[in-house]
């Protein structure tokens, strides 16, 4: 068995490779740095929930109820009031000029058509330039005037009414995106680097013509392939550690599920992202080309996968390349542990795919990879 | 000097070994043999089938048709015992710039095999006898062409090769290094390792035991320096080679 290991070679391989990483900066910050970063960007800035949206408002009512609309409105935390307005040419003037991507509008009858039972008329605009934006402020605004009339009927002028309007979605109490973007950022972040990574280190054995002097040793051409994945699964363990240490850390994202059973099947993901960079560079002639071909695979993985935008708003086309994709199955995976703490029971579909998805990969780069030596 | 190689225990033994690439052929109908111990050239102009002769030898590609026995072993089926018994060393030197002198050698030494207290020992040997004891702990990237030639010779022999080929292993060295390369070179000659070298350098040619001339293909010249030069009536081994691509030139146009 021992001596069966041993012929393989696959440690001179993997000891060579870890000392070429340690002299190598570059790599270490692009692999370790720039998730961290990505991470704080992404954490903070990309939400698809809108806080504190400014809106002007134009009471023509002037009575309690508008005043506790209004609170109300200001208590889902969607809007932030920044003035108010007299007339609708002066909304529109705040809008266009930047003041206020919103406008809260009552009309003079809203008091007493509330008391007479009648629909109380107001209404919310909202700067559409932003869809995405815009459409959760909307939904937040279309809970206040639904709710908000039947609680004032009851209470006409109590204003300590406990009006609860909060959306809440499951998993994710606060309708935070970072809970959503955080674990995504996993697996984006693993799929960009590990693919740029693994296809340029075999590439530039190629251009700098170590390749050819290797395929001369004894060294089988599965074990070469193997003994340069190897730090690599090691490196994106490190690098998928260091992500959700600072997710929990930073964006308090929850871990419900089984931590063992998200490396495990994390593996599955590393491998199969590894087996797609080994098949770029057996594609790719140098690291400029072999960097290309792995952005063609990242741009669809970071659009089509759901990692934003969710996979069934998409065109059919769009979700059948997004199904291809094995980041697409390790969000399901990735998500369902820390979120919502599912079990194998439940990702045995996507952790399947990931399997079969890596052995295909895997060996048809092994093939190719042969054949480009010969 | 003059040792005819059948006298001789034999290294390579090529028997209508041929190549083709789809409807172009590579090598046509080579056979070859090179004795133990010889030090014997393939000489040719670009795309004459040297180096797909060379990859062939070491077992890398696999013949169309025909066979050779080399070191023992035949190259379509024994290639794995084949690739323990040859070194290699090509134009490019295959060292990786990063790694130091040592660990370079140390990384080739393993992947033959070499371990533990046994490769540390060769890898000093090697150094003293390659001269690099004072390189042994810089970065193989920062050094001059000529000394990464020998870093490039100590990884390929360092598990003691019984054949050693050597792909244009002077292309862009100087001349100084050039010498005391074919200096070491000589010495394993001398040690029992047989030596096939590809080379452009023609003063190089001259000084070898045994030459073979390829052309688009076709060994068309076989034996010692003055022989070949004596078959072609020709004064030296350059004019000899300036004729085969004259008439390489000529029959493509």
């Amino acid at each position: 068995m021992i001596t069966w290991i041993r012929g393989l070679l696959l440690w001179p391989m993997v000891r060579k490779e870890f000392i070429q990483l340690r002299r190598d900066p570059g790599t270490l910050v692009m692999i370790l740095g720039i998730p961290a970063m990505q991470l704080l960007l992404f954490g903070f800035a990309v939400r698809t929930e809108v806080h504190h949206l400014p809106t002007v408002v134009l009471d023509q009512s002037r009575t309690p109820e508008s005043r506790l609309l209004i609170e109300t409105i200001v208590q889902t935390q969607n809007f932030d009031i920044v003035g108010t307005v007299s007339d609708r040419a002066a909304i529109e003037h705040e809008i266009t000029i930047g003041h206020a991507r919103a406008a809260v509008i009552i009309s003079p009858d809203f008091a007493r058509s509330l008391k007479r039972g009648e629909t109380a008329d107001a209404q919310v605009l909202v700067d559409a330039a932003n869809p995405l934006a815009s459409s959760a402020a909307i939904s937040g605004a279309a809970l206040v005037t639904t709710v908000l009339p039947g609680k004032l009927a009851d209470h006409p002028v109590d204003a300590r009414m406990p009006i609860d309007l909060r959306v809440r979605p499951w998993y994710n109490p606060g309708g935070e995106s970072s809970m959503f973007v955080v674990p995504g950022l996993v697996a984006v972040m693993l799929t960009i680097t590990m693919l740029v990574v693994m296809s340029g280190a075999i590439v530039k054995e190629r251009e700098v013509g170590t390749l050819e002097q290797l395929v001369v040793t004894p060294i089988s051409k599965a074990s070469l392939l193997l003994g340069k994945v190897i730090p690599f699964v090691i490196i994106a363990y490190i690098q998928m550690t260091n992500v959700l240490v600072l997710g929990y850390v930073v964006f308090h994202v929850p871990i419900r599920g089984s931590l063992l059973l998200l490396y495990a099947l994390s593996g599955l993901f590393i491998l199969a992202v590894l087996g797609m960079g080994l098949l770029v560079a057996t594609f790719a002639k140098s690291q400029a080309s072999a960097q290309q071909l792995a952005f063609g695979f990242t741009m669809p993985s970071i659009l089509l996968s759901g990692f934003i935008f969710p996979l069934e708003a998409m065109p059919r086309v769009a979700q059948y390349i997004g199904h291809i994709l094995p980041i697409t199955y390790y969000l399901d995976i990735v998500r369902g542990i820390l979120l919502k703490g599912s079990g194998i029971d439940v990702l045995w579909q996507p952790a399947l795919y990931l399997a079969g998805f890596s052995i295909v990969t895997l060996s048809i780069s092994v093939r190719r990879f042969a054949k480009t030596v010969e | 000097m003059n040792d005819p190689a059948p006298a001789r225990e034999l290294a390579i033994e090529a028997i209508a070994l041929r190549k083709t690439f789809g409807t172009l052929v590579a090598v046509e109908h080579l056979d070859l043999t090179v004795a133990r111990g010889e030090v014997f050239g393939i000489l040719g102009p670009n795309g004459s089938g040297k180096t797909t002769t060379i990859r062939m030898l070491c077992g890398l590609m696999a013949p169309t048709s025909g066979g050779a026995t080399v070191v023992g072993c035949d190259i379509t089926t024994d290639a794995d015992t084949l690739r323990n018994r040859i070194g290699y060393m090509s134009q490019r030197f295959g060292l990786y710039g990063d790694l130091t002198v040592r660990e370079n050698c140390r990384f080739y030494a393993s992947l033959y095999g070499l371990r533990g207290a046994g490769r540390e020992g060769r890898l000093d040997e090697l150094m003293q006898e390659l001269d690099l004891g004072t390189r042994s702990d810089q970065r193989a990237g920062t050094l001059s062409g000529g000394l990464k030639q020998r870093v490039a010779l100590a990884c390929a022999i360092a598990h003691h090769p019984q054949l050693l080929f050597l792909d244009e292993p002077t292309a862009g060295v100087d001349p100084a290094a050039r010498r005391s390369f074919w200096k070491v070179i000589y010495a394993l000659a001398d040690k029992g390792t047989t030596i096939v070298v590809t080379t452009h350098y023609m003063d190089e040619a001259a000084k070898l035991q045994r030459i073979a001339l390829l052309t688009r293909g076709h060994l068309i010249a076989l034996g010692t320096p003055d022989e070949v030069t004596r078959q072609f009536g020709l004064p030296t081994i350059e004019d000899v080679f300036v004729e085969l691509q004259r008439r390489d030139e000529g029959a493509a146009v």
